[in-house]
Parts: C-alpha cells; structure tokens; sequence
C-alpha cells in the first residue's frame, strides 16, 4: 500500500561537501510540488569534516515535528553508518554509495539496500576535487528525484533559477542530478512505496527559517541600532538583519546607511550597546543564546531598575555552560523571566515558528518601550536555523510603533517640571524624556537606589515605593503579551502545556492519543508574564502535562511560581537531549503518568 | 556642608557666553567628594571648558561608571541628561547612545579603577572604534570608594596608606591609547586648569575619542609620602611638553606665532588646535616617537603632561559606518519600514 506524501527520510553526510546545497534543492523541489515539508539541520560545532544529517519529512497532513525513524536512510558517512543503519524502521529503505562495499556485520534483514555509484559516476563525469564532491552530493538528490517521484521540470527549473547566470554551473549540476536519477531509474523499481506527488498545499506558503523571519521583524519594527557578538546558533539573526538593512535602509540619494549595526567586543558589550542606544531613542537590540544572556546579566538588571528598553532575542541552545552549541533546548526559561540579581522579572515571548517569530519581534519593541524594560524573544535553534512552511508573512500598513510615553520639547516646555520615576496616570508606567530633547528634560539614569524624582536614595521607603510600582508595571504587561493558544473543552480533564519549540510534537501527539480516546485540551502560552487565562486553563484541569525541552522543567517551575497552581496538577513531560521534540516523546511522557496514577 | 542646596542666586555682573549662559548654567548639584579631592577641580574645568564653547547644555549627555569619579557628572551641566551605568562598562553605553544619536555631545567621565581593570576591554575597544565622546579619566591610583585598594595605575614600588607596596607595573592609560591607536591622547593635572581646560575644549571638538588621563589626587587614601600619585609628587615629577591653546573656527584673531615648535591642527568642525612644544624633540603628530618619549621620560621619574598626539585626518563611528547625517533617532518611521508591498515582493526568495 503505498504512502503519498507521508513519510520521512534522513541523509548523513560530513559537513564542508556541498551537501547543504543538495539538500536546498531538495527542500525546494517538494515545496514546489505543493506538498508540504520540513527540513531539520542536524550539523556538528565545526566547519568542516565532521557528520552532518539532514532530516526531511513530508506530511500531507501538515505535521512537522521530528519522527524517532526513518523510511529512508541516504548514508554517505561511513564515520557514522552504524548509528545511522539503526534508524531505519523496519521496511525501511538505505541508500548507500555502491562505489564501496558495505559493512557486512550492520546488514539489517528488514531494510532494503539501494546501491548507487555515486563516486565512480562523479569521478568519470567531472574533473577536478572539489567539483568531484560536489556534485557527488546533487547526484544523490537526482537519485531520490527518481526513488521518491520528485517533477523532474521543477528541478531543472530550480537549477536555472539558482545557476541561470552561471551557464557552465547549471549545466554540470543538471548533469549530476541526471546521473543520479538515469541510474536509479534503471537499476531500482522506481517510485518505491513511499514518495510524492503534487499537491496544492503550498500555494500560499514560503519557507523560511526563524532567524530571519526574526530579523526581518526588526527590520519592519524600525529598528535602527544593533548590538551583538556572534555565537550559534544567533549569529544568522544579525547577519539576516545587516543582509536586510542594506538593500532597505540605505537612503537611495546619498548611499548612507539608515542604520548601526555593532559588533562588540564580547555579549556584555553588545547589550550596553543596545540599551545606551535604547536610552537615546532608538529601537535597538541584540541577538545571543544562553551563554550570551549570562553575560548581559548585570546591565539587563540596569535596564530593568532604570527603565531603559531593550530588545533581547535568545535562541535557544543547549546548556548548561558551552553545552552542545548546535542542538536544541528550551533551557533558558527560567534565567530570562527573572535575569539578574535582586528582585527582577521581565517580559518574554515565545514564539513557535518563524511566523510568530517575526510577528513577535515587531510586538517586542512596542512592549519594550511602552513598558520601558527590557524584553527576551525566547526561540530556539529549530526553529531559528531551520526552514519550516508558514504560511506567507503579511504586514499591516497602518502600523505605528508603539514609542510609549515619551515627552517631547514642547511638552516638556509647558511642564511645570518633570521628574523620571512618577507615576502620574497609575499605569505603572511613568514618562521619560530623551537626551537633547529640552532643558527640562534632564534627570540622571542610574542603576543605583532612586527615589520616584531619580534622585540618589538609601532611604527604605522611597527605595520600595520605585520597586513596588517596577513589579506593578511589569505584571501589568500580562495584560499586553500575545495570549496563549488554547484549544479546549470544558468539562476535560487533561490538558497539555507546553511553549515554543515543542508546539508541533504536541499538535501530532494529540491528534494519535484522540485516536486512542485519549483526549487532552491544548494550551500553549506564547508570552510571560501569565495572565489570568494561563491560571485559569491549569487550574481547570486534574492534570496539567507540562510539555518542554530542559532538564529541570523550567516551564512547570515558572507556572507553579507565578500562577500559584498545586504542584500535583502539574505534570512534567520533559526530553532535552538536544534534538527537536517528537511526537512520540510527548506520548509516552503522558501514557506513563497516567498509567502511574492508574 | 552637602546637605546644602546651591544657592541660586549669583553675581549679576557674570559673564555671559555665546548663547547667553554664565558659567553657572553649566553647573551641577554640590559634591559629595572628599574636601580637597582633586575630581572636583577637574569638574570646574570641564564647566569652564563647556562654558568656554557655548555647547547648550542640553545636548550633551554625561555618562559615568561606579566609583567616586564617576559620581561626578551630577556636579557639573544639571541640563543634561546623565548615564550612571554599571563598574567599567561606560564605553558600551556611550557606544550605543552614540550610534543612536550622533548629534549629541558626549562626555564620559571615569577612574582609574573603572577604566583600567574591570573596563580596559571596553575602553580600549571604544578607542580602537574611534566613538566620538571626550572621556576623562580621573586618575588617583586607587579605589577610592572602596577605601584604598591599589588601582591598575598604581606605580611599582609605591606604598598604599597602610605601607604596603605595590608589586606590579602601572598600566599607562596614555600608553595603552597610544598603542590601541586613539586618534586623541592627553595628559593632565587636576591641579593645572590652565592647561586642562584647552584640553578638554580640544576633546571635544575632536571627531572622535579624546582620551584625557588626568592625575587626580586622592587626598583621603593616596596623598601621602610614598605614592605617586599625590599632590606633592604630581607637582614635583610633571612636566608639561606640549601646551595646547584651542582656537574655535569663528575666532578671526590670528595671535603671532612663535618662532619655533608650533604646529596647528585643524579639527573636523573648522577649529584648530594650536600645539607649541615645550619639549624641542617632541611631536605630537608622531605616535610611534609620542610612545618612546613618553616611556624614556618615565624612566627618568617624569610625569609628561599635555596634549600629547593628535591625528587630524580622525574618522569615527559615524564616518566609518558612513551612517546618514540625520540622528537615528530621528528618522521617520516611514524611511525605517519597507512596506507591505515589499514584503510581498521579497517573499518570492523564500519559495
């Protein structure tokens, strides 16, 4: 029985080949077939040499969470064929490069070897090293054209498109992907029983990765100010964000740049950088991961007592300490909430894929400078270096930033005075003047103990009336923080919590524990502090499962402190050993806590 | 007497600047300081030095780190916006506020302890992207604020007030700027406001870092026999070896030039700085002889003091990243936003 658009495969290769290329166009060739698909990059902390996977799945249905195995294996690195043979489901499918034998003792009875000479084609075919090894890499994508039915016209057609001003290029790619494909076409019984065929699911769709749908948020924000140190899995952030700003913010009549992008001599630099600028008036911010945010610690809590906002995305890697700086987590969770010493809690977003990270990175500068505090965006490096299917980005026109209460020259010109910590409308939120704006507006910012006039303080009470009005203003943000996702019946018992990265392992865990009578209510909360609907969803249910990607279940600990919530309706469901979360993952965590309470 | 308010009222014959200010507009709260400390000499030269320019005092912002230098900029221009920020992290702040808005005027005020142990790698970074701030380091040699640690410039061989030498080599900041390439580097005595003010007044014109080390007695914790760093040494080992005078560009009274040793440079803004070497062999121009003559008069026990390298052609963050003339800050929302259209059009890329 066959299996349309439904099944997954993975390709291992060494990192520095070409094969990141490959495995674009193969990416792209699916999506333009209509069928929708995700690519996951499984590559090591290294430049070149070391193993590197490639997972593709194809869903018909439109889920994209990680599968555990695979219906095809293409192994091209011996360094790792031993782990990779054990992934295949039994029925499954390795192709290998026939050009070498394989190893006899991992001969698996119940997958199905596909021998191409990839090398000995490409060697006779081309000339020179490099060349050799690069096509070498398109040609097992010409294979799998023929294995898995891709539309031959689509991929020449993305040939022309990326190669189209480089005649001799286009046409030595197109020959390796028909050597490939020519040979499977004649050696194999071509489609196997899983492969595609066109849909017409992407029409509306692109493909893009979080980090620069992020950057691209920046971009439509006004963000003019950036201060970052690179480190993986951020730096493609910025590098989108510079890409961006000098085809859109370099003035067309004098070819100088509308824009500042720093790169510091190290995180506690770059976040300086980002609130000084902050504190002049502009929209600024920084792009890092979990070492990066431990750095900025003490100028985040600067910001956060001296009210200057800033804009901080993390994406997400492994911890703690350098950890595995290219695999995933969602670990850094509890740190952003409550970054620095002392009494500090701050507004986090949480977006889930490229889409929300763009929405969110608009709604972060509105949120940073209305409240006037620092904001995390809290991604992850799956979805921020990876390319998923969203559907396409729209912007409303009529957007105005948010600039939040600023008092301008001749506001401050009819004031009969101005003192930077009042709360004169009880928001929370008082009014803050720029530098260079009017005489008037002068008052000293400083992380030091200061009264509601910014005046130097060591007295308790007027030191207390600042904080006690920072924690009102903050929780206030509740209120303004994009709402959770809930999908939820009264009278349910079992719900299902869960932030960012881990949202599509939860949506297909869901739909397979319904067709097992299990039925769990959804809720996925997208911004901290939690409002009131995050308290409400927990406490309406028997059991919680909190659903996340860190050893400690940093979630379940922020929902326990914040909500109030009875820790034995919160149920922890927790995998962090780097990859992207499963589907299969969230159901077993949840079959063994219920059966436990069996 | 702190707890006193500054009276407001003051001779009426004050001399007025350009834009009609006296020099107590430029003014900031009382000093909580120590009395005698060399930090609120240095805060009359800067008011003298920003008085003397006619900068509106709005349109500076003064930012500081931690310690008793750095609680300064309350003490002088009350109209402009003030950083305190965190220890030895003043250089990103000033970074980012620059780069914001470059048409601003930047001063940073800082110690030596601020400066050179916890904040050397972001002063020095500072200095090597050339930001355009005048920054001054309040030098005592120790941690005042903290009573009496040795700072990073605390001489080899001098004794804190407890007795206790110091075992390791002062870092210079003039040589350290020197060698990171500042395009502006200055030595000073808190207690020589002749000479400080044009300094400072040339800091500030300058497009780019000015770096001014200025010796500042510590008279609580270092001004006693054997420091290096106190009133008595100060004025016994310092030699002047450049006097500058700082002439602004609408200034048309050309003064004779002597006849020997003087060189003027001209700033970004049209001003010039009038250079005369008291010190025949010297040349400011010459950064690499400015380093060896400022080690060999070490080596003699000398303090060399003045504006001690000046690189005209001085290009900043601003020039460097070729940014638009206009503040960042103030552009318009509608010149930052590609669009919805655009947005639309850049999407074909990503199928």
């Amino acid at each position: 029985m066959d299996r349309v658009n439904d099944f997954a495969f993975k390709i291992a290769t060494a990192n520095g080949t070409g094969s990141a290329s490959a495995n674009g166009l193969i990416m792209q060739a699916i999506f333009r077939m209509g069928v929708p698909v995700t690519g996951k990059n499984v590559f090591p902390s290294n430049i070149q040499g070391l193993p590197t996977w490639y997972e593709i799945r194809v869903s018909k249905d439109g889920y994209t969470a990680r599968t555990p195995t695979f219906d095809l294996m293409v192994a091209l690195n011996a360094a790792t064929y031993q782990k990779d043979v054990a992934e295949v489901r039994s029925g499954g499918y390795l192709f290998y490069d026939s050009s070498w034998p394989l190893d006899d003792k991992l001969h698996r009875p119940d997958v199905t070897y596909l021998g191409v000479p990839l090398a000995e084609m490409c060697n006779a075919a081309f000339s020179g090293v490099r060349e050799r090894i690069l096509m070498k890499n398109i040609a097992y994508a010409g294979a799998l054209a023929a294995l898995l039915e891709f539309d031959t016209d689509i991929i020449r057609q993305l040939l022309k498109e990326k190669f189209g001003k480089k005649p001799a290029l286009m046409d030595s790619n197109q020959k390796a992907v028909d050597l490939g494909y020519d040979y499977a076409k004649a050696h194999f019984d071509c489609p196997l029983p899983m492969h595609l065929q066109r849909m017409d699911a992407t029409k509306d769709a692109i493909l893009i990765d979080g980090n620069t749908a992020a950057a691209l948020g920046c971009v439509y924000a006004g963000a003019t100010v950036a201060g970052w140190y690179p480190i993986t899995p951020s730096t493609s952030l910025m590098d989108a964000f510079r890409s961006f700003c000098e085809k859109y913010r370099v003035d067309k009549a004098s070819n100088k740049r509308k824009f500042a992008i720093l790169q510091a001599e190290d995180e506690l630099a770059a976040i300086g950088m980002v609130i000084g600028a902050g504190w002049a008036g502009a929209r600024a911010f920084t792009s890092t991961a979990g070492p990066g945010i431990s750095l900025m610690s003490e100028f985040i809590g600067l910001a956060y007592y001296a009210e200057v906002p800033a804009v901080i995305f993390d994406v997400q890697r492994t911890g703690p300490s350098t950890g595995m700086p290219t695999r995933t987590q969602q670990g850094d969770l509890m740190m952003c909430a409550y970054a620095s010493h002392g009494d500090t809690r701050h507004v986090c977003l949480y977006p889930a894929d490229p889409r929300e990270a763009f929405e969110f990175a608009t709604r972060a500068f509105d949120l940073s400078e209305r409240f006037q505090t620092p904001v995390f965006v809290l991604s992850d490096l799956d979805i921020g270096m990876n390319d998923w299917m969203i559907p396409k980005l729209t912007w409303d026109d009529s957007y105005r930033p948010d600039r939040g209460k600023v008092l301008s020259a001749a506001e401050l010109e009819e004031a009969k005075s101005f003192y930077r910590y009042l709360d004169v409308d009880g928001d929370g939120i008082p009014y803050r003047s720029l530098p260079g704006t009017h005489p008037k507006g002068a008052y000293f910012t400083r992380g030091s103990g200061h009264n509601k006039f910014a005046g130097y303080t060591e007295d308790g009470d007027e030191y207390t009336e600042v904080l006690d009005r920072l924690d009102r203003k903050v929780q206030r943000a509740a209120k303004f923080v994009p709402a959770p996702i809930v999908k939820a019946t009264p009278g349910h018992k079992l719900g299902l919590v869960t932030v960012g990265g881990c949202h599509a392992a939860c949506l297909e865990a869901m739909d397979l524990l319904a067709k097992e009578g299990i039925v769990v209510d959804y809720m996925r909360v997208r911004g901290f502090p939690f409002g009131d609907e995050v308290t409400g969803f927990l406490e309406s249910h028997d059991i919680n499962f909190v659903v996340e990607q860190n050893r400690d279940a940093q979630l379940r600990s922020l929902l326990m402190l914040e909500t109030g919530v009875a820790i034995g309706k919160l149920s922890s469901v927790r995998y962090y050993g780097g990859f992207p979360m499963s589907a299969h993952h969230v159901i077993a965590g949840i079959k063994a806590r219920l059966e436990k309470a069996a | 007497m702190t707890f006193l308010p500054k009276p407001r009222v003051h001779h009426p014959a004050l001399p007025k600047n350009e834009i009609g200010l006296t020099r107590r507009d430029y003014e900031g709260t009382i000093t909580t300081l120590c009395a005698g400390c060399g930090h609120d000499s240095i805060t009359a030269a800067i008011i003298q030095a920003f008085w003397e320019l006619s900068i509106p005092p709005h349109k500076v912002a003064k930012l500081s780190g931690i310690g008793c230098s750095s609680k300064t900029p309350a003490y002088f221009l009350k109209e402009a916006h003030g950083f305190n920020g965190v220890h030895g992290r003043m250089p990103a702040l000033v970074t980012g506020a620059n780069a914001a808005n470059g048409e601003i005027t930047y001063i940073g005020v800082s110690g030596d302890g601020d400066s050179l142990s916890i904040g050397i790698g972001q002063l020095s970074h500072a200095i090597r992207r050339n930001v355009n701030l005048l920054y001054v380091l309040e030098n005592n040699g120790v941690y005042g604020l903290t009573k009496g640690q040795f700072s990073a410039s605390a001489d080899r061989g001098s004794l804190s007030k407890k007795g206790e030498a110091n075992t390791m080599d002062a870092i210079d900041g003039c040589l350290l700027a020197l060698t990171l390439g500042a395009t502006f580097v200055a030595r000073s005595f808190s207690g020589d406001k002749a000479q400080l003010v044009p300094i400072l007044k040339a800091g500030l014109a300058h497009n780019g870092f000015a770096f001014v080390d200025v010796i500042s007695p510590c008279v609580t914790f270092n001004d006693h026999d054997g420091s290096t760093k106190s009133y008595a040494y100060t004025r016994e080992h310092n030699v002047e070896i450049v006097q500058a005078d700082f002439i602004p560009p609408r200034d048309e009274i050309r003064t004779t030039i002597d006849a020997g040793g003087v060189r003027e440079v001209m700033l970004h803004d049209g001003s010039f700085v009038r250079l005369r070497k008291v010190a025949a062999d010297y040349d400011p121009i010459d950064r690499d002889r400015a380093y060896a003559y400022i080690r060999e008069r070490q080596r003699e026990g000398e303090i060399v003091t003045g504006l001690l390298y000046i690189e005209p052609d001085s290009k900043d963050v601003h020039d460097q990243n070729n940014t638009v003339d206009m503040a960042l800050t103030q552009l318009p929302f509608e010149q930052l936003c590609p669009g919805s259209t655009e947005l639309d059009k850049l999407q074909a890329r990503f199928r």
